[in-house]
């Protein structure tokens, strides 16, 4: 993994790390991008593992959507995480793409990310200067950029250990049943006391603003409250609250912040039903 | 840019072949290996049409560089029937008059495979969002999602 | 001229209406068909077309110099390539401007030179070398405002036609056209109820797998040859030649396999430039286009806006029909607005009606037939319509169009007096259907719709050949897009009395038979078919004049039955009969090879029509809608081979339930178009759909010696209507736009609440 970052960080022209490719190919035939160096690294062996540690999960970096969908102790621990990374692409993307490279693509529009940032998921990063952890929403800092620096390579992704009476659940708006893009996309994490009462929650939004938002203010109208009618109301318009959106091909602004409430009480009603709530 | 020499297993025979950085599984077995069941219908992974599986795995030529495909093992439409043996899913598909134009074919019976070779016995919809990467313009699908549940099911009593 | 007047609706069939495995079937499930891309050749180089960024641009100069320097270029061509040779062809001197550019550079994507190099990386690279000097024009993509009087003019030659006095000053509007007949608004005054509403639809693409795709072979003698998809490759070697100014016969044709077309490889886009590259550069080019190039750069169908007006009495009667179409087909004359215009009355008996149509260029794409050309949209705008004042007069949608349907002896909106047709079965038939007094579920709705769609005949030339061995080759000159030559080798079989399996069909080069007319217009079964019935008759005549001749009895004494030459009586002589392999094998002793041909200009195509029925289930918090169910009864006239019949029933509803949800071409404010690709143009998938149930019914067409009318088109005519009913029921808003995607419907809903909430 050094060797790799210290290629990229060698290079003089434009850079880029290959894993899954089902994005870097796209633009590549497209003429949109014209590497002078690629670094493919599926062949280093710590990519393309998912191991379960004391600290809950470390997932290589190559490793693709197809084989989380595969992981029966991941699928049971992080089922919203999961089928996030699986609603990217078609099955044949599917047996290619990595939640890293969805991550680093920073589409604001990024199924895996929201999932991601509402498990608290980090990533490990190496480069020049040695390894550094942060959390995932610091990644994308713009719309097609994230805050790497020249040289870095997230090596794997760390899911934090499940607590019990918890679930994540990830929803996406689309128009087709398959193979588009979010047009919103909510994920939910909470966690439960034995009385059903939330004691924790995040919630994440993506395609409503140039980033995917951690909403803060989800969370609160979750945390305390069993999640009934009024708390769910209550982060449905916590969601459509924080939504920044566009008008784009893909939907309209106010299409975009109705949808994100809605989605968000129905993601919110599936984690907690994975958490053993009612 | 230099080529770069690749050593493959296609259909089952070792296959070796030079290719550039830049070019993709799907040209290399187009356009450097003669090839051309897989179609390209998009370059971009949304059509299926350039179906092929690496590995076991169904993955869209198209968004693989073929010096990915070194010591992987691929498997197209041209290694699906057996010899003289047609395969169940395609006597099926020719049976329930599954294809028009034929374009997407290829792409579909390799996409159909890879779906009955990890679930035998699919429903409906496990078969419709099997096969949700494989773009037909022509049939609407009904023929093609009858002749895959009447192959399995065939393929199930063998 | 129908050449059969009695049609044979009691006919037993042996093999017509049977099921056999296609003759092309191997090939397609193996990956060994050649589609267009799969060709290659000694010395082949690549040719790459570079294209206009904006959608209206005057080209000043282009500068090639730099790019012809670069290695491994062979040949570039540009406008001064194309020299004219249309002799005041207007619609082939408008083919000839779409190819490649000329003073302006008309849209987003229109060809503006062209490169012939070794390789694909050369050729990008020497496209980024061409300079061209544009000076960016003002440009429109909206129907409505081109049409307006301050919008800007594509081309300063338009002068409208079918207006009096004729306009002398330019604009975006071609032609006007009217149909109909009896006094609309006299029509109107009786009606108690009337219903006026205004639709638009956006422009969709035909969306086939396989984008255009050619290999072009050009010798410094003027002789080429050109391997192409397409649906008609004498349509291409015709149109190719008097744009190069080649002499036909040296320009031969091959149809490869074809990848899906459902009219969009009716013209040409890159045939002409591969053979300009290939006569310049003396080598073999092959041009295959991107998806992105497709999408801009093929002929999508018109986007439209329509006013439909329809008045009737408080029991259900029409009393008047009146609509006016707007269609834009892009940068040229020649949108499907006059089809649209004839077609969306033709489902009713009227005693008063008008369609009025205006053919409109923009800064798009020059528009190609798209499956039933115009009618889609023109159904869905009136179905709405018929739909709402159903309800209004307290009628179901069902009832009220079997009570002012169209029937033998109705004439009909668009001129002629019907024959036999099939609306009123479809409709009875659909009626009666256990998918309409289906349960339905919680925000489900069903609709209904019909349609109807002409059908062609054309000019068509068949050739069939007996062997020796009794098999029989079967040349016709129409690509086989989705199973025609199953349906050839049918009624070849049926005609002569043999085996399905002894009879070959392949699609002939240009070379090897007579001209045919492009496989469009749902007219190969029909016109293909009635010429392959008369060249196999023309055969039979022969065999039997052979057996004749073995018997030495008169020619007329011979009749040909079961398969097989008989004396005519027992007059005639008493010999064994002699199936046509024994006949054949002497082919050689009596007078040589035996062949069978005809060619004419079909005549008598019966025109057809659908009833689609619906069920959608729209989620109201999202806008999202799901079908369901789905039913299509249509009537076929006779089903040659039931399954492809089956396969163009499902096809067309599904083409037709990606136009009503979600396919649109979308541009930006630069006139640029936004989803060029099959991620954001989004053409419904496996996992969207429901299976596709079908009814074929069989009223024979009298101008065919079977009665077989197309069915290839009419199919996608109602789903549009069928699925808006079907929305509207559900949902409780009309949509009156396409496509109904989630953020139009959640508008619609969210608008139709606060309405409600003020009313409270």
């Amino acid at each position: 993994m050094k060797e790799a970052a210290a290629l990229l960080a060698k290079e003089k022209g434009s850079a880029f790390v290959l894993a899954g490719g089902t994005d870097l190919l796209v633009r590549l035939r497209t003429g949109f991008i014209e590497p002078d160096l690629l670094v493919d690294i599926k062949r280093i062996a710590a990519t393309r593992s998912i191991q379960v540690t004391p600290g809950g999960f470390r997932i290589g970096a190559a490793v693709t959507g197809a084989e989380l969908g595969e992981h029966a102790k991941l699928k049971k621990a992080w089922p919203g995480v999961v089928e996030s990374a699986n609603l990217i692409g078609s099955k044949q993307v599917q047996g290619r793409c990595t939640m890293v490279g969805n991550l680093c693509n920073a589409s604001p529009a990024a199924d895996s990310v929201p999932a991601l940032v509402a498990a608290g998921a980090k990533v490990v990063i190496v480069g020049p200067k040695g390894k550094r952890t942060v959390p995932v929403e610091q990644v994308p800092v713009a719309p097609g950029r994230t805050s790497l620096k020249k040289g870095e390579i997230i090596e794997s992704i760390l899911l934090p250990k499940r607590l019990s009476r918890s679930g994540d659940a990830y929803l996406r708006f689309i128009p087709r049943t398959e193979m588009d893009i979010a047009v919103v996309g909510v994920a939910a994490s909470v966690t439960l006391d034995a009385k059903g009462v939330c004691i924790d929650a995040r919630v994440a939004l993506g395609a409503v603003a140039p980033t995917v938002l951690l909403v803060p203010d989800a969370a609160k109208a979750l945390i305390g409250t069993r999640m009934d009618d009024k708390a769910l109301d209550a982060l449905a318009a916590a969601c459509s609250a924080a939504c920044r959106p566009i008008d784009d091909k893909r939907g309209t602004r106010e299409f975009r912040i109705k949808v994100a409430g809605v989605l968000a009480r129905r993601a919110a009603q599936i984690a907690r039903k994975r958490a053993g709530g009612r | 840019m230099s080529a770069i020499h690749v050593t493959t297993k296609i259909n089952g025979d070792v296959v070796d072949y030079v290719c550039e950085a830049d070019e993709t599984l799907l040209d290399v077995l187009r356009n450097r290996l003669g090839l051309t069941g897989a179609k390209e219908g998009c370059s971009t992974g949304d059509c299926g049409a350039c179906s092929v599986t690496i590995d076991g795995r169904l993955t869209c030529s198209c968004l693989v560089l073929g010096v990915e495909a070194e010591g992987c093992e691929i498997d197209t439409i041209e290694g699906m029937a057996d010899g003289e043996a047609l395969h169940p899913l395609q006597r099926k598909f020719l049976e329930h008059a599954a294809l028009q134009c034929g374009i997407c074919t290829p792409g579909i019976l390799v996409a159909a495979k890879a779906l009955l070779d990890t679930n035998p016995e699919p429903t409906e919809t496990e078969v419709r969002f099997g096969l949700a990467g494989n773009l037909c313009r022509c049939t609407g699908y009904d023929k093609i999602v009858r002749a895959v549940m009447d192959a399995a099911q065939e393929m199930r009593r063998a | 001229m129908p050449l059969d007047s009695t049609p044979q609706d009691k006919r037993a069939f042996k093999v017509v209406g049977t099921r056999p495995l296609r003759p092309d079937g191997i090939d397609k499930v193996t990956g060994r068909a050649k589609f267009g891309a799969d060709a290659t050749a000694p010395g082949m180089l690549v040719g790459r077309i570079l294209r206009s960024p904006h959608a209206h641009a005057r080209i000043k100069k282009i500068d090639t110099a730099k790019a012809e320097r670069l290695p491994g270029v062979k040949a570039i061509v540009t406008r001064a390539d194309f020299p004219d040779h249309t002799n005041g062809d207007a619609a082939l001197f408008d083919i000839l401007y779409n190819i490649m550019a000329r003073e302006k550079a008309l849209y987003e994507g229109h060809a503006v030179a062209a490169v012939a190099a070794v390789d694909a990386h050369t050729a990008r690279e020497a496209l980024k070398l061409i300079k061209v000097d544009y000076e960016v024009l003002p440009h429109v993509t909206d129907v409505d405002e081109a049409m307006k009087p301050n919008a800007p003019v594509l081309h300063n030659t338009i002068l409208t036609d079918g207006v009096e006095p004729k306009p002398r000053k330019p604009s975006n509007i071609v032609r006007r056209y009217e149909f109909g007949h009896g006094d609309v608004e006299a029509g109107f005054r009786r009606a108690d109820i009337v219903v006026e509403r205004t639709f638009k639809t956006e422009a969709t693409h035909q969306g086939y797998i396989e984008p255009h795709a050619c290999l072009a072979n050009v010798g410094p003698d003027g002789q080429g040859e050109l391997w192409v998809c397409t649906q008609g490759h004498f349509m291409v070697r015709d149109t190719c030649a008097r744009l190069l100014g080649m002499d036909i016969s040296k320009l031969r044709v091959t149809a490869s396999e074809i990848g899906g077309g459902f009219g969009g490889k009716t013209t040409v886009f890159i045939e002409p430039v591969a053979l300009a590259l290939s006569r310049k550069a003396n080598r073999p080019v092959k041009v295959v286009m991107s998806r992105d190039e497709v999408f801009k750069a093929s002929g999508p169908t018109a986007s439209t806006s329509i006013d439909v007006k329809i008045g009737v009495t408080k029991d259900g009667r029409i009393t008047a029909a009146d609509a006016t179409l707007r269609y834009q087909g892009g940068a040229f004359a020649g949108s499907p607005v006059e089809f649209g215009a004839m077609s969306a009355f033709a489902c009713y008996d009227l005693e008063n009606v008008r369609a009025i149509g205006y053919d409109v260029v923009t800064n798009r794409p020059k528009q190609a037939a798209y499956r039933a050309p115009g009618a889609p949209m023109a159904a869905f705008a009136v179905e709405s319509v018929i739909e709402e004042l159903a309800h209004k007069v307290g009628m179901a949608g069902i009832d009220f169009r079997i009570k002012n349907a169209a029937h033998e002896g109705t004439k009909s909106s668009y001129g002629p007096t019907y024959g036999p047709i099939g609306l009123l079965p479809t409709l009875e038939r659909a009626k009666q259907h256990p998918h309409f007094k289906a349960p339905l579920g919680p925000n489900q709705g069903r609709g209904m719709a019909c349609g109807f769609w002409f059908n062609f005949g054309g000019q068509t030339c068949v050739s069939l050949n007996v062997n020796s061995d009794g098999t029989v080759a079967l040349s016709v000159g129409t690509p086989d897009i989705g199973g025609s030559r199953a349906s050839m080798c049918l009624m070849a079989a049926e005609e002569l009395g043999i085996p399905y399996d002894k009879v070959r069909a392949i699609v002939a080069d240009t070379s090897s038979l007579g001209y045919n007319d492009v496989t469009d217009g749902s007219r190969v079964t029909f016109a293909t078919g009635m010429a392959t019935i008369h060249a196999a008759r023309d055969a039979t005549r022969k065999l039997c004049a052979r057996a004749a001749q073995i018997w030495g009895i008169p020619e007329e004494a011979v009749t040909w039955e079961k398969g097989h030459a008989r004396p005519a009586g027992p007059n005639a002589g008493n010999f064994p009969p002699m199936s046509l392999a024994e006949v054949a094998a002497q082919a050689g002793a009596t007078g040589g090879p035996i062949a069978g041909h005809y060619e004419y200009s079909a005549d008598g195509a019966g025109v057809s029509f659908a009833t689609h029925i619906c069920d959608a289930e729209v989620d109201p918090e999202t806008g999202a809608t799901r079908i369901v169910r789905y039913t299509v009864l249509q009537d076929a006239g006779k089903a040659v081979h039931p399954s492809y019949v089956e396969g163009q029933f499902q096809g067309g509803a599904v083409q037709g339930i990606g136009w009503a949800l979600n396919e649109e071409y979308i541009y930006g404010k630069d006139g640029r178009l936004q989803n060029a690709g099959f991620l954001d143009y989004r053409i419904p998938v496996c996992s969207d759909l429901p299976m596709i149930d079908t009814v074929i019914l069989e009223i024979p067409n009298p101008g065919h010696p079977y009665g077989v009318r197309g069915v290839g088109e009419t199919s996608i005519v109602p789903p549009l209507a069928a699925i808006a009913n079907a929305v509207s029921a559900a949902a409780g808003v009309r949509l009156t736009s396409l496509p109904m995607s989630p953020p139009r419907i959640l508008a619609a809903l969210e608008q139709q609440n606060a309405k409600r909430i003020a009313a409270e």
